[in-house]
């Protein structure tokens, strides 16, 4: 379970979050949305203990994150930042594989377990020994999300794993990340800026605005019961596709 | 951790130190293999980087070697204050010296007057003069043999009754206060024809006969060359520049044939002889040493051994020195700039004087760090390796810093939210991918390196520099080349070195570039 109490964090005059309350529990999916700039990143950033809120607290099952208790619990997230940060000096093999190595994982283990996430995220093979200049949009978003399963996570953080992929290939991904999602069980916070793919993902969706939490529902809820103007025009601006999804996905 | 986890550094930087301290170990073994040899008292003579005192420099040498010492030569070592301050350190024992230098020049400002005086300041500095060697080398006029002989000229004072000759004098002879204007007030000169002009062009001046006289020193090799006639200073205008050797107080103890040798020369090199042996050096390119053994031979009657080196040995040890130079120079410069880069990049304010101190050492002109270091280290390859250490630096902490800072700030955080340790995150991640800039640095610093290591011969380090500073001294292009050549072609394999360890270092995901994106 996830707990932020009140967080706030601030950047010179910016207010990247400001008073946060959110509660995500075990085995749920929660959506981060926003406009660009309203703090989810940062937000993630405060989960994984990688910034220090400035006040408020945050838990991860019950347990306080300090700078002295971040690099530990870290291991328990699988962070997918916005981007990918793949390592581009290693191909995608040495990607995933860099931190069980470090662990001290034997070979059999790693390869048993790459093994597992190939076909779990339906990753070419083939591609394991392909640099990430060598992969496909695609294939490296694959290979972030490989690489944050690698250790068995209880709690994934992901920060738009699906930006700057076309239409077909981020559907195709979608349905294949929803799948992982439900398969494992994982208590999920997923970053995208987009209200449809919040709402394919997750029925609970937090919209945030300029470091603070607009309202939190599902995607109906948004539609119908707006809790003021700003809900209503971020809404609007996604309208036509939501129309259908807003039907089969709420 | 598998071969591959472990990134492309860890196993290379060890290799690197490896090499290192087995050459340090070396350097170590040689010098201790030099040391045990000999039981022959070890003495050191110095001399400065122009040819007259190169010769004198051999002289001294094969008369100490004649004496019992073993003596050994460091020749062309830059100028008066750096032999001053090599002497006083006890990195040389003796080299010769001019007592106007010492009165004008290096013990200015301490008043010192006469003989007794200059004898007394010497002395407290542990240091000891001999008696004048002979001859004066100081400012003079210079006349054509057939004027001087037509109109009987033999002295300054001879000069003055003859207010048509013309006069060229060089621009610094001019200028300077104690030169032309004091001379001409002094000997009462009225010539109207007087110019200043470059010294080469006087000489030409007085070859094609449209001049009559000239400044010079009176030792010069030009003397003899323009078949000139110097005109003695009969009213003593310029002060006095007679040829002594300074030596360490000490060396009388330590080798006292030696200093008891030294005597064997007083007042036994006329300056007419002097010339003759700087042309048959500068002008005839004979090695100083065999000058000097002939000059020995005729005056003292003993026959020196000269040793001669050949070409390719010449080439061949100032290669040896030059690789020793840049090499434990820029391996000592890898291992301490790199740390030196990373802490700068993690520690922004640490990070801000790391990168001004070593920007600052580069602002120091090479040949001021060379000088710097002598009290500190004396003089040879060591002051010369701290020097290029120095220098080394900059482009190495410069590169690491920026190669880190540079890198993208996804896979800055990818690194961190993976859960990795600092140490690990720049191990496994940070400096493979900035290994590119890192080596980048390096390449520079080894081509800057083979450049400013040339001057490490004006501190007596040898290298490419000795030919170099030899082939200037005699005006030689041919020996200038000798090394000049082999210092470009150096920097040319360095960085060839460097671009072949660019493909084998830095991680080929990275090398791939955008090409195959
Ligand atoms: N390290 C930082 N230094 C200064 N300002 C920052 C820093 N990180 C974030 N900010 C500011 O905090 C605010 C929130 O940033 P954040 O990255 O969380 O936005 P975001 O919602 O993730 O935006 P996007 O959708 O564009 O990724 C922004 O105004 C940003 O400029
Ligand atoms: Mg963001």
């Amino acid at each position: 379970m996830l707990e932020l109490a009140g967080v706030s964090k601030h950047y010179g005059a910016v207010e990247a979050l400001s008073g946060v309350d959110l509660v995500v529990p075990a085995g749920q999916t929660v959506a981060l949305i926003g406009p660009s700039g309203c703090g989810k990143s940062t937000l993630l950033r405060v989960l994984s203990g990688l910034v220090m809120p400035d006040s408020g607290r945050v838990r991860l099952d019950g347990q306080e994150v300090t700078p002295a208790s971040a690099p530990a619990l870290r291991r328990r997230l699988g962070f997918v930042v916005q981007g990918g940060g793949l390592f581009p000096h290693l191909t995608a093999r040495g990607n995933v594989a860099l931190m069980p190595r470090y662990l001290g994982w034997t070979p059999e283990r790693v390869a048993a377990r790459l093994e597992a996430l190939v076909q779990l995220t339906r990753f070419p093979p083939d591609g394991l020994e392909r640099y990430p200049v060598q992969l496909s949009g695609g294939q490296r978003q694959r290979v972030a999300l490989m690489r944050a399963l690698m250790l068995e996570p209880d709690v994934l953080l992901l920060d738009e794993p699906l930006g700057a992929l076309d239409p077909m290939t981020r559907a195709e991904l979608q349905e294949d990340l929803r799948e992982v999602f439900q398969r494992l069980g994982k208590t999920v916070v997923l970053v995208t800026h987009d209200l449809a793919e919040a709402a394919f993902f997750s029925t609970r969706l937090v919209l945030l605005r300029e470091g603070r939490v607009v309202q939190v529902g599902s995607l109906n809820e948004l539609v119908e019961k707006p809790v003021d103007d700003f809900v209503t025009r971020f809404v609007r601006a996604h309208r036509t596709v939501p129309v259908a999804l807003a039907m089969g996905g709420a | 951790m598998g071969p591959r986890g472990r990134g492309v550094c860890a196993p290379r930087r060890g290799r690197d130190v490896r090499s290192l301290s087995s050459l340090l170990l070396l350097c170590g073994l040689a010098l201790l293999a030099a040391c045990a040899r000999d039981t022959r008292p070890l003495v050191v003579v110095g001399s400065k980087k122009f040819t007259e005192s190169v010769v004198l420099g051999e002289l001294l040498t094969q008369l100490a070697q004649e004496s019992g010492a073993s003596a050994v030569h460091r020749a062309e070592l830059g100028g008066s204050r750096i032999l001053f301050d090599a002497l006083q350190a006890g990195q040389v024992d003796l080299y010769p010296e001019y007592t106007g230098t010492l009165r004008e020049e290096l013990l200015a400002g301490e008043g010192v007057r006469t003989p007794a005086e200059l004898a007394a300041a010497l002395a407290r500095r542990g240091l000891r003069m001999s008696a004048p060697l002979g001859f004066n080398n100081t400012y003079a006029i210079g006349v054509r043999r057939e004027t001087a002989e037509r109109l009987g000229l033999r002295t300054l004072t001879d000069l003055a009754r003859h207010p048509e000759l013309r006069l060229g004098f060089s621009n610094e002879f001019m200028a300077r206060a104690d030169g032309w204007p004091a001379l001409r007030r002094r000997y009462g000169l009225s010539h109207a024809d007087v110019r200043g002009l470059d010294h080469d062009l006087a000489y030409r001046g007085l070859e094609s006969g449209g001049l009559d006289a000239t400044d010079l020193y009176s030792t010069d090799a030009e003397v003899r060359r323009y078949d000139l006639v110097v005109l003695e200073d009969d009213l003593k205008h310029f002060p006095d520049y007679q040829a002594v050797v300074l030596f360490r107080a000490d060396l009388a103890a330590r080798a006292p044939a030696v200093v008891a040798a030294l005597s064997r020369l007083d007042g036994r090199i006329s300056e007419r002889e002097m010339v003759e042996m700087n042309a048959r050096a500068r002008l005839e390119h004979e090695p100083p040493g065999r000058v000097a053994a002939d000059f020995l031979a005729s005056e003292l009657g003993f026959r020196a051994e000269v040793r001669e080196e050949g070409w390719g040995a010449r080439v061949l040890r100032a290669t040896r020195e030059h690789l020793a130079l840049v090499g434990v120079s820029l391996g000592a410069a890898i291992v301490v700039a790199i740390p030196l880069g990373v802490l700068a990049a993690r520690r922004r304010r640490v990070g801000q004087v790391v990168l001004a101190a070593v920007g600052l050492v580069q602002t120091v002109p090479s040949l001021a760090l060379l000088v710097f270091m002598i009290p500190l280290l004396g003089i040879g390859t060591w002051p010369a390796v701290v020097a290029l250490f120095l220098y080394a630096l900059l482009p190495i902490v410069r590169a690491t810093h920026a190669g880190l800072t540079g890198l993208p700030a996804d896979v800055r955080e990818a690194a961190e939210a993976l859960g990795l340790p600092p140490g690990a995150r720049l191990r496994l991640v940070e400096l493979p991918m900035a290994s590119g800039a890192i080596l980048s640095g390096i390449k520079t610093s080894a081509v800057i390196t083979v450049g400013t290591a040339t001057l490490g011969a004006l501190i007596g380090a040898g290298g490419y520099g000795q030919p170099i500073l030899t082939g200037i001294r005699l005006a030689d292009v041919g020996l200038i080349l000798e090394g000049a050549v082999p210092a470009a072609v150096l920097a040319l394999a360095a960085q060839g070195v460097f671009e072949l360890a660019e493909r084998w270092l830095v991680p080929r995901g990275l090398r791939l570039g955008g090409a195959e994106r």
